[in-house]
């Protein structure tokens, strides 16, 4: 299947989670914000929430700025 | 106005600060820099951006940097509209970093100018949402008043736009600002000299948000120290009452009791 991350389109080999996703992406999940289908997932919810074909995930974290 | 020094504090948001310097975490050298300017600069408020993750880069976490105590103030930077400084804002405070946010709504890359319309529709909603609200404007005094009025913590009216490190160009709107608005005026964007943020000051603005003369500076650390001294000068002398300007000269030593009388 395949879901947009971040604006681009990401092949996904199986069901994974948000948590998942994150951890594989050598992030750690307590340091990113989520939003999934324009909804915000808080980080309790990451490894409840199973990435589904076409769905739009952002995920995006704090930096410098003015 | 505060007439005890040692007591002067800035409030926002229900909070009260010592230091009426707010500081950016753009552009430094290094992030590694950000703990020293803190110190240097006495800052307890200080501004972040939220991006997408770069997932090729390694790039440090510039939260590793900042500590606990600072009050953390996450921008909209990116929004060009009111819906997307309400989702932005939305997905700042989804990080449990508190309910702060500064609204900066930009539609144009060139002068970065912002949008006082969407930024009010902004700050309605957010208000009503439960956040503590700091939006970002130009110097426009019948902006800063709705923004009041829609319950804004403060207003940040620019200086001069981003990075331009013009200092006070909109000195007289600013002045108007300050003589009329109740919540905290702090001048943000353009500041490039302590001399002008002290000039800010000296005209009763409550506090100044200065990133970018600090982070371009030769020695950073030492110009956010500039900054912090500048501030309090110019927050002492406008607490002081300056003297009046006249056009004839008035004599500071007696004009008789000559030598030669």
């Amino acid at each position: 299947m395949e879901i947009r991350l971040n604006g681009k389109p990401e092949r996904l080999t199986g069901a994974i989670t948000v948590g998942d996703l994150i951890r594989e992406k050598g992030l750690d999940p307590e340091t990113v914000v989520v939003e999934h289908n324009l909804a915000i997932i808080t980080t309790v919810d990451f490894d409840q929430v199973w990435l589904e074909d076409n769905d739009n995930l952002e995920i995006l974290k704090f930096v410098g700025g003015g | 106005m505060h007439t005890n020094n040692s007591s002067d504090t800035l409030t926002i948001g229900g909070r009260s600060f010592d230091s009426r310097l707010l500081i950016g975490t753009g552009k430094y050298p290094s992030d590694e820099m950000i703990p020293d300017i803190i110190t240097a600069s006495g800052s307890q408020i200080i501004t972040v951006a939220l991006r997408r993750v770069d997932f090729r880069a390694t790039t440090d976490n510039v939260m590793h940097h900042i500590p606990d105590s600072m009050q953390l103030l996450p921008n909209t930077s990116g929004a060009r509209n009111a819906d997307e400084a309400v989702r932005i804002a939305r997905l700042a405070r989804a990080t449990g970093c508190g309910n702060w946010i500064k609204i900066e709504v930009i539609p144009d890359n060139l002068h970065l100018l912002p949008d006082g319309h969407q930024t009010l529709l902004a700050t309605e909603t957010l208000v009503k949402d439960g956040f503590v609200v700091l939006p970002y404007i130009n110097a426009d005094p019948v902006v800063a008043r709705q923004l009041e009025d829609a319950g804004a913590a403060a207003v940040m009216p620019l200086g001069a736009p981003i990075g331009t490190n013009q200092g006070l160009t909109t000195r007289e709107m600013l002045h108007i600002i300050i003589d009329t608005i109740n919540v905290p005026v702090v001048v943000d964007a353009g500041i490039g000299k302590p001399s002008q943020a002290c000039d800010a000051m000296e005209m009763g603005a409550d506090a100044c948000l200065v990133n970018t003369a600090i982070a371009s500076a030769g020695d950073p650390v030492a110009m956010a120290g500039a900054f912090a001294a500048a501030i309090r000068a110019g927050r002492e002398a406008c607490l002081s009452g300056t003297g009046s300007v006249g056009i004839q000269a008035t004599a500071s030593s007696p004009l008789t009791g000559f030598l030669y009388e």
